[in-house]
């Protein structure tokens, strides 16, 4: 995931059922793992971008994912190819950016509400060895809602040690980071409580 | 009808409440003080996130120590700090979730959610993502996601900390349009107007309990 959310939209992608898509989503990344061929994987990229295509992903979207990539390619094919030789890093490398680039679409086409509840469904036949189908589901909503959440907490604690001159100090960083982060379960834990989520029904 | 009987809480040793009595019909109630007065901890006993060490309290004459569930669906709850009250998210998915156990189906809880939005100021923003709206339209949505459930009271603990002073009449005029009874926590005192009643709170005590004019006159001698 690269910190994007769902956006509206009317394509068949967007219409497609949740639980599918994250079937999907786990099949495809589960075969780029098996594939070696930079020629096949090159192809599974293909069939992604044609992907973003249908769904009208937007170009700044697409940009934004691309910049994230180059990056994240440029660094691991730099040390996997110091490694492992050139031919390996970039079989590597294509296996992260058609995982990535899907991980991505599956976002922006799908409704975490839509996967909550197709979670939900899932669980629903374990329900009898005491799993409770509504936790799981809240629970991936929240580890969802949690990362734009850690992100923000992260970039503030960022500037507020940039602006004391502790940019590159790890304690400036870490420990506030750590005290908001816990600050904000509580509060989370209040809100959720208030909400009846506590509640058993 | 929220009752305090007696109630007073304590952290170990550090007694941040202490002998509140009171009985509050009146449809506008602030509970003002500075920080530290205790004037948050009496809020969040009002639907049980706080248990008094002492006393009780009694909504409609339910206990929320014992019946927790029954007095937060009659209580909603709106904090300072919209960021940790979104728990979804899209503005419209957090107003749905507020809804998952009312029985209705997923439809109708998407279309309740849109029509709550549109009637406070956010329509048009059922699809956007939470994180990225204002201050003001979080809390315009906190508030939402409280008000989908119908409660009879509405407790807010300084709504308008973090909002400009647009945002924050705005909400604040928003309050005044509201059935519910609302318990305000706050120490700014521009909010008062038209308040039936203010409870003012000084370290852990009820220090004056009346109409603003004079409450307020006895939080400014307070502050020195």
């Amino acid at each position: 995931m690269t910190g994007g959310w769902y956006e509206p939209g009317t394509s068949p992608l967007h219409r497609a059922p949740a639980g599918a898509k994250l079937l999907a989503l786990l099949a495809l990344a589960a075969t780029v793992l098996t594939l070696h061929s930079p020629l096949l994987l090159g192809g599974v990229c293909a069939v992604i971008a044609l992907g973003y295509a249908s769904a009208r992903v937007t170009p700044r979207r697409c940009l934004r994912l691309a910049v994230t990539l180059t990056l994240l390619v440029a660094f691991v094919f730099t040390i996997q190819g110091l490694l492992l030789g050139p031919a390996a890093a970039l079989t590597i490398c294509l296996r992260l950016v058609a995982a990535f680039s899907a991980a991505e679409l599956f976002t922006v086409t799908t409704r975490v509400d839509a996967v909550v509840s197709a979670v939900e469904n899932a669980m629903r036949p374990l329900r009898r060895f005491g799993v409770r189908p509504d936790r799981v589901g809240l629970t991936v909503g929240l580890t969802l809602q949690a990362i734009a959440a850690l992100s923000s907490i992260a970039a503030e604690v960022r500037q507020a040690a940039i602006a004391r001159n502790a940019g590159f100090s790890v304690k400036a960083l870490v420990v506030p980071f750590l005290i908001r982060t816990l600050r904000h379960s509580d509060e989370l834990g209040q809100a959720l409580t208030v909400r009846g989520v506590d509640d058993r029904p | 009808m929220i009752e305090f009987e007696g109630v007073g809480h304590r952290y170990g040793d550090r007694v941040v409440l202490s002998g509140v009595d009171l009985r509050v019909p009146e449809r506008r109630v602030a509970f003002v003080g500075s920080n530290g007065s205790g004037k948050s901890t009496l809020a969040r006993t009002v639907n049980g996130l706080i248990r008094p060490t002492a006393g009780r309290v009694l909504v409609d004459g339910l206990d929320p120590a014992r019946d927790g569930r029954a007095v937060r669906r009659r209580v909603g709850f709106v904090f300072a700090n919209p960021d940790s009250q979104i728990v979804m998210p899209t503005a419209g998915e957090d107003v749905a979730f507020s809804l998952r156990r009312s029985g209705m189906s997923k439809r109708e809880r998407t279309e309740r959610s849109i029509e709550v939005l549109a009637e406070h100021g956010l329509g048009g923003y059922a699809d956007h993502p939470a994180h990225l709206l204002s201050d003001g339209q979080k809390q315009l949505l906190a508030l939402c996601s409280m008000l989908v459930l119908e409660p009879a009271v509405l407790v807010c603990d300084e709504p308008t900390t973090l909002l400009d002073l647009r945002n924050k009449r705005r909400f604040v005029e928003l309050l005044h349009t509201l059935d519910q009874q609302v318990v305000m926590v706050t120490h700014d005192l521009d909010l008062l107007t038209g308040f039936d009643r203010v409870i003012v709170l000084d370290a852990g005590r009820v220090v004056a309990d009346d109409a603003p004019g004079p409450a307020l006159r006895r939080y400014r001698e307070l502050a020195g």
